[in-house]
């Protein structure tokens, strides 16, 4: 008996769109996963905004939670002037919670599980936090790196520290969505392994005692969604908090 | 040693690791409780910061997470 709980991270190859040198572009399942969550969320807000009812419909007060959801949370976090970032923080977290919850989905693809995917979100935030605060605040940038009212003689392992952390984010930004993503699915895969396990080596007996793995495959995937909804919060919110540094420096 | 054993031990001392941060994770959320139970209207402005500091600590577990499966699967 043999499982593969990583078998379902496969890239597969749909069709070529492009040659650049040597190396050709495929339109992978990765691909095709990402313009359906594209689909998902322009259907959901256009379809959901498109007949603007005072009192709201189903598909409405969709919409409008979660607008109010990711206003609210960049109001608390970055101020009133991290509402200039609000379409990037909404796309993003909308991004990620569709591609996480779609990969719930029984043999469907997990978009965010592969680290290149969250790699680039990170790297676009990023350099906007990096671009804006110095378009923004010019040189005074920098006092990200000097935390007021910290003695004189320990300043630079302060700004060392700092300068460090700053350079650690993205990495931690990544790597937070992207293995959070991965150990999920990993888990849920090899749980339900065990039922075959126990199933194809004892027999009736054992098909009957693979109801314990069957239950708690089930328990993980509601445990699944909740990270799923929660590791886009959370990207959205870290968003909203290093882009308050390039608003607000010196804090 | 068989390198395969080092391996999979490697991994296992790896998970260790995410111990610490199934502790650190219990005090952030054991103090968030406290601290709501204490004075009820002050919570729901702090949830933020409760995620945030969540975010954090289990970034760490993550990690070394992330360290076992490399062994386990891709090295």
């Amino acid at each position: 008996m043999n499982i593969e709980p990583i078998h379902q991270f496969n890239i597969e190859k749909l069709f070529k769109i492009g040659q650049i040198g040597d190396q050709a572009i495929y339109f992978t399942n990765s691909s095709a996963y990402m313009f359906l969550a594209v689909a998902v969320i322009s259907l959901l807000m256009i379809g959901g905004v498109a007949r603007g009812q005072l009192v709201p419909g189903r598909f409405q007060s969709v919409a409008e939670i979660t607008y109010e959801f990711v206003a609210s949370t960049i109001r608390s976090t970055a101020g009133a002037e991290g509402m200039k970032f609000f379409p990037l923080v909404f796309s993003l977290f909308m991004f990620i919670c569709v591609t996480n919850l779609v990969g719930i989905i029984p043999y469907a693809f997990t978009v965010s599980s592969h680290i290149i995917v969250t790699a680039a979100l990170a790297l676009l935030v990023f350099f906007i936090v990096l671009i804006y605060g110095l378009y923004k605040n010019g040189l005074k940038f920098f006092k990200i790196f000097v935390p007021s009212g910290v003695p004189v003689f320990v300043l630079p392992l302060v700004v060392f520290i700092e300068v460090l952390s700053f350079f650690l984010k993205p990495v931690s930004h990544t790597v937070r969505l992207f293995a959070n993503m991965l150990a999920g699915h990993i888990a849920l895969k090899v749980f339900a392994g065990f039922i075959a396990m126990l199933g194809v080596s004892l027999g009736a007996i054992g098909w009957i005692g693979g109801i314990a793995p069957l239950a708690l495959t089930v328990a993980l995937t509601a445990l699944e969604l909740l990270v799923a909804f929660l590791q886009a919060y959370v990207f959205a919110i870290l968003t909203c908090i290093y882009l308050n540094d390039a608003i607000h420096p010196g804090h | 040693m068989e390198p395969a054993a080092a391996k999979l031990i490697g991994a296992g001392i790896a998970c260790i690791g995410m111990g610490g941060a199934g502790v650190g994770v219990g005090v952030i959320f054991g103090n968030y409780l406290a601290a709501a139970v204490r004075n009820p209207s002050a919570a729901q402005g702090q949830f933020g910061n409760l995620i945030f500091g969540f975010a954090v600590t289990e970034a760490l577990g993550i990690f070394s997470l992330l360290i076992a499966l490399l062994l386990l699967f891709a090295l």
